[in-house]
């Protein structure tokens, strides 16, 4: 396949970026699009030039350390998979892609299509956790957990916090991720004790990290590679209200 | 937001029930009664304060939660979002201007002439011929398009408010969120609907 790609090139988080023009040929459909990548930068590295940062790491779609916009979607144009896992074929062959960093106050870019998701983590420190003492690990079946609320617990815990509902949503707003946390806490006996107080925590250490809020619009479920259903932000509404309210 | 939007949401269907008797039937007097009881009643004289309430704090959290959304994005995508969502949801801000745009005028036209203008008298004492006001109005084909314009803009920001704001309520499951959004389009077809059809019936009366 031979490819033309616009990605934003920026030095560091101080400097303007703006995008730069490449071509790219003989790319196998089969290979993925990190690869594709990996291709440009060899290029790139035997002209003398600076290759292209992104961020990667285990590239089998589990770690959520990769993450860029890819022709209007973050993580490209394929559904339920991270960047790392989309595969060329997906791609016309000649045709333009466009490749940009998240977009997000509370994600700044680092170099070209690297951002810093700290913020994610701070959300975490701040009060994504169990602080009651929980004791030991209990024998099997001795706290008895419904099956339904075991797998919606799993289902949200399953978030790899890649940032791409951040990336997708038109408010760059967390509440996906965030509801994520909260309802896989929420769900299960040791996190329920605290499950208002720390939709509470999360929502306002959120605002106050600069993320957008929720219209509803949707685009964090599209866009979401491990199917995170909106479901939950109803979920930690429902917790915030019962904080503020009782 | 989600509150006063549902509260806005059931002052149209009143509003669309009274506006509805200039169109349905033959006699003016029906519709001016129904008005003048509106504009006199005390209970509903509070209720006006709280309807006014209803819209300015929908207004007002509208604009403080859109400002901190452009703000959560300061450098936008060179590429426009090719996500899978409906168009109604990401253009709620925009149809909001056209609707209040339309309010502003509406209520200079109509809420403001009916408290404080000179509107003729009916053959009863106090009550005013508000129905001839509006099949005045109505004579104006431009008045017609604009109204019903504006009708089809408020129809896109049901669809989306509607459904979201039993979301952001926290109403949000297999079960009931297929009914809400069923609902929510029946609303819509119904609001339009009945709205747009008074201009175009008198228009063509």
């Amino acid at each position: 396949m031979d490819l033309k790609l616009k990605i934003w090139r920026q030095k560091n988080a101080s400097e303007r970026g703006r995008f730069v023009n490449y071509k790219i040929s003989n790319i196998s459909p089969d290979s993925s699009f990190l690869e594709m990548l990996d291709v440009l930068n060899e290029e790139l590295i035997s002209f003398g030039e600076e290759p292209v940062v992104f961020d990667h790491d285990c590239r089998e779609g589990i770690c959520g350390t990769c993450g860029m916009y890819i022709n209007g979607r973050p993580h490209g144009p394929d559904e339920l998979i991270t960047a790392c896992q989309l595969h060329m074929r997906k791609f016309r062959d000649g045709e333009t892609i466009v490749i940009e960093p998240w977009r997000a106050r509370a994600f700044p870019v680092i170099k070209d299509l690297m951002v810093d998701r700290s913020a994610f983590d701070e959300l975490m420190q701040d009060s994504g956790y169990v602080s009651v003492n929980t004791g030991n690990a209990p024998d099997a079946n001795t706290i008895p957990v419904q099956k339904e609320q075991a797998d919606l617990s799993m289902d949200a815990a399953t978030c790899i916090g890649c940032g791409a509902c951040v990336a997708a949503c038109k408010n760059a707003s967390a509440m996906l991720f965030v509801s994520a946390k909260v309802s896989h806490l929420a769900l299960l006996p040791q996190g329920r004790v605290e499950a208002k107080k720390r939709a509470a925590l999360m929502v306002a250490k959120m605002d106050a990290l600069g993320f957008g809020n929720c219209t509803n619009t949707g685009a964090c479920e599209a866009e979401c590679p491990k199917g995170i259903k909106l479901t939950n932000i109803a979920r930690l509404n429902r917790e915030y209200y019962k904080a503020s309210i009782f | 937001m989600s509150l006063a939007g549902i509260f806005l949401i059931t002052f149209l269907l009143v509003h669309l029930g009274i506006n509805l008797l200039v169109i349905l039937n033959e006699d003016p007097m029906v519709f001016n009664r129904a008005a003048h009881f509106m504009g006199t009643n005390k209970v509903i004289k509070i209720f006006e304060i709280v309807l006014f309430g209803g819209f300015l704090l929908h207004i007002i959290y509208a604009l403080i939660l859109q400002v901190q959304n452009w703000l959560a994005r300061p450098k936008r995508y060179h590429k426009m979002t090719r996500s899978d969502t409906s168009a109604f949801s990401r253009w709620m801000i925009h149809t909001a201007l056209i609707v209040f745009a339309f309010l502003a005028i509406h209520l200079a036209d109509f809420y403001f002439k009916a408290k404080f203008g000179d509107v003729g008298e009916t053959s009863e004492e106090g009550v005013h011929d508000l129905a001839s006001l509006i099949i005045d109005k109505f004579q104006m084909p431009g008045f017609v398009i604009f109204y019903v314009a504006s009708f089809i803009f408020l129809g896109f920001h049901l669809i989306h408010g509607f459904q979201s704001a039993f979301k952001t309520l926290g109403l949000n499951n297999k079960t009931y969120t297929p009914v809400i959004q069923v609902l929510s389009i029946l609303y819509t077809i119904i609001v339009v609907g009945g709205f747009t059809a008074i201009p175009i019936v008198i228009y063509f009366q």
